[in-house]
Order: C-alpha cells, then structure tokens, then sequence
C-alpha cells in the first residue's frame, strides 16, 4: 500500500517516547492525518498535544466532538473519554465505560476508523502493558487495512505488541524507526 | 459469514424498530457509540445476531426496557468537572439573582448527580427556595433512581471532594445520610425539582427557563440532532438565559452558534445572545 486515507496509532507504557520516534520521522509536509491514542490518567488535564506540537513542530491538538477531520493534522484522545471516528470521518467522543481499563481506548478508535475507513487506513500498535488494541488492530485487517506492530523485542513494555501479535497476524512487525519510515512512504489517497 | 456492512444494515434495522414500536429515537445518535453498545448488548443478551436481538426487542416490551439500559449512558458524578460549578457558582448566580423566580432545565439528568450538585449550589447561594428544577430523561430507569437520591457511599468521598474544590461552603456529608453503604440525599434537596420524561429528540419545550443544563449528552447526538437539541434549548431559555454543556461539547459546530454568546468558555457556560 502506498495511500491511505488516515493513520490510527495506539500506545500506553512507554508511548510518549515511542510516539516521537515514529512521528518524528514524518515530513513536515506529510498530508495523512494521523490519531492517535495514548492511555492518560483520566483526571486530569493532559498536554500531550501541546508537547508533541512543540517538539515535532506540526498542528497537533486533542480530537474535539464532531469535529472534521483535516489533512496534514495529527489527533491525539483527550483524558476521560473515548475518541471515534464517524462514518462521515468526523470525531466523536463518548464516555462509555473504560475499557482495559482505560478512557480513552485505543479499541474505539481503532474499530470506529476501521469502520469509517475500511481498507484505506493504517493501524498502528506500540508499546504498553495491557492488551488494549489488539481487538481494534485486528478489526483494520478484517476490513482490509494495513496492519502494523511495533516488535515486541524491542518495545519497552512488550504486552500489547504480543496481545496484538496473539490475535492476528499483521503485515508488519518494525521497529519503531522502520514504522516512521515506513508511514512517510504514505500519500493521501483520494476520498 | 455477517460482514461489517450486514452489521451496520442489522442496526439501523433495529434502530427503525425501536422507533417504529416504542417511539424512542435513537436514529440520529452518533453512530461510532451507538454501534458499540449494540454489539455490547447483542454479547450480554446471548443473541447470534442483531436481527436476532430486534426480534426478541419488537415482541418483547420488558425486552426492549432492558436494552434501554444498554442505549443510555449513565455515567456521572457530583459536582464533575468541579471548575464549571466554581464558575457557575461565581459568574452565573450573581446574575441569576436578578431574576424574582427561576426555572432551571437538568436535560438529560440520568440518575440525577447533576441535579443534586445543581440544587445544593442553589441552596448554599440561597436560590433555590425561588427556583423550579425540570430534571428530564428518556430512561424511566433513570429518572426513577433520580428521584430516589440513593447513591453508594463509596464515591462520597470523591463527591465531597468535588465539591470542596467546587467552591462548596459545608461539609459535604451535611446533604446525606449514610446507611447500609448508601448514602441517601437530604430530599429537601428536591422539594422544588419536578422529574419527567422528556426526549430532546421527539419532544418539545414544556416551560420558558433561565438556565439549562445539559451535559455529556450532546456528545452523542450527531449534527442534525445536536441542532435540534439546541433549537429547544433556544426556544426555552428566555432573554439573556444561561446554557451550560460538557466539557468536551460546544455550540460552535451548530447552526445555533451564532445564538448564543460565551460567557466562561473554557468552563462551557454559554449566555443567549
């Protein structure tokens, strides 16, 4: 695959780093956006966007309700609730209960865009220490997206890497330098 | 095999039943949540399908009732987001104090915290003795447990802490009384709060209000709903009246932006323009 219409990137335990290494490594003209999640305490404020703005120096800001979402833009989950993608590829949060413990899941984004997005988006699974994603990635491949895991060799926490690992086969297991370099290959693909 | 595409033709089947039998209209809910918590259900009720689950739902009332548990969120907490009481405690009730009687709209009370936490700040500021609360849902669940006050006493203590950094003026534990692990709301709390059944999405406005409280709700109506929605709020909020949201909701999206002015927006306390 050399387009795709969006990216969705998951991550928990040794996330933040693991974000800016793949993210790091996109062109700073790069058009696919790209959402991600990122397990937060849900209690309080997160600045998450304004940190990875900062240091990748590209629009980066957390997904608001019914939001559209734009070319060139990175998407990161707010704390406390669920961030979805609707089939008319707008944002939508939720405030379900957690799942893995967790709100914002990386489940809802993954099967929420797997739905909107079909076989035009990435999915992506980094390090973490619970087995959050591993449903949702495996959703993007049933719906005939790319598949993505970061090695669990190399992952600082390797539990979700081998929970996606144990329920699906992805086309790609890459270090997180390969996974940059592989994403900055992408171009948008028409809607 | 049921691909994806059958699923989403299965929901809408099962939405339009829902409407078609029970009038209750779940067919402009945001879609990404609405589908989650089908499927969730579909798993709970022990069904194949969600055709199977809309057969037993259109013959089955007390079915039906249940699944109605599933549709609705009922996630909430006293005094949440305790920052948008302080500002509604500091820069809306002075104003609200101009007003000889208020009437105040909980639009999708749930299980009734927002409406607790609404009419102890009226109390402490000395407003509610003159104010009418119309707390309303569509879950009769809901309203029913509302109407009881009956709260586990384990999440007292992150109420009262809500509350203490809400600005509050006593000690929380003077609102209830605690027993066999509940706690039980002072029910003079809503001696001036009438429960009811009430859709944003099929119902219209019932009364002229000062202020209306509708949070974490919009969130799961998609645009056209939304629109609606705040068309009744609109409607019901008299000159200069009060509409306060979730924290993650705004009017900015709507056709109704233009309506409405902010007064504290990061707080999400909108005025009538």
């Amino acid at each position: 695959m050399s387009s795709a219409q969006a990216i969705v990137i998951g991550a928990s335990a040794g996330g933040v780093a693991a974000l800016f290494e793949v993210l790091g490594r996109l062109p700073p003209t790069f058009a696919v956006p790209v959402l991600c999640v990122l397990h937060l305490p849900q209690d309080r404020p997160s600045h998450l966007a304004d940190v990875l703005q900062r240091r990748l120096r590209r629009t980066v800001r957390e997904g608001c309700d019914k939001e559209r979402i734009v070319a060139g833009m990175i998407y990161v989950a707010g704390p406390g609730y669920h961030l979805s993608v609707e089939h008319d590829l707008s944002l939508s949060l939720s405030q379900e209960d957690p799942v893995h413990f967790s709100r914002p899941a990386i489940d809802f984004l993954f099967e929420s865009a797997a739905d909107a997005y079909g076989g035009q988006l990435v999915g992506v699974l980094l390090t973490g220490a619970n087995q959050d994603g591993a449903a949702g990635l495996a959703r993007i491949k049933q719906n005939g997206g790319l598949t993505i895991v970061q090695d669990p060799r190399e992952a600082q926490v390797a539990l979700m890497p081998e929970a996606a690992l144990a329920l699906h086969r992805p086309d790609h297991i890459l270090s997180l330098s390969g996974i940059g370099q592989l994403l900055a290959t992408l171009e948008p693909s028409a809607c | 095999m049921t691909t994806n595409r059958d699923t989403d033709i299965e929901i809408r089947l099962l939405i339009e039943a829902i409407y078609l039998k029970y009038s209750y209209d779940f067919r402009d809910y945001s879609g990404a949540s609405i589908k989650r918590r089908i499927l969730h259900a579909v798993g709970q009720f022990e069904c194949r399908t969600v055709s199977a689950l809309q057969e037993r739902v259109l013959h089955d009332p007390s079915m039906f009732m249940e699944l109605l548990q599933y549709l609705t969120i009922p996630v909430s907490e006293m005094f949440r987001d305790p920052s948008h009481f302080l500002a509604l405690r500091n820069e809306v009730v002075p104003l609200l104090r101009t007003w000889p009687s208020l009437k105040i709209w909980i639009a999708g009370c749930s299980t009734g915290e927002e409406v607790y936490s609404m009419a102890i700040l009226l109390r402490e500021e000395g407003l509610l003795e003159r104010s009418i609360l119309y707390a309303t849902d569509i879950n009769p669940y809901s309203l029913e447990r509302a109407k009881q006050g009956i709260y586990s006493l384990q999440n007292m203590h992150q109420y009262a802490e809500n509350y203490r950094l809400a600005g509050g003026r006593r000690d929380f534990s003077e609102y209830y009384t605690a027993a066999y692990g509940n706690a039980i709301m002072d029910s003079s709390l809503r001696d001036n709060v009438t429960f009811a059944d009430h859709s944003l999405a099929t119902d219209s406005v019932f009364s002229e209000t000062q202020l209306v409280s509708c949070r974490n709700v919009m969130i799961y109506f998609n645009k056209d709903l939304q629109d609606r929605a705040f068309g009744l709020f609109h409607e019901s909020l008299c000159h200069r009246g009060f509409l306060v949201l979730g924290s993650k909701e705004s009017i900015d999206f709507s056709a109704y932006a233009n309506q409405f002015e902010a007064l504290v927006r990061p707080e999400r306390i909108f005025r009538k323009s």
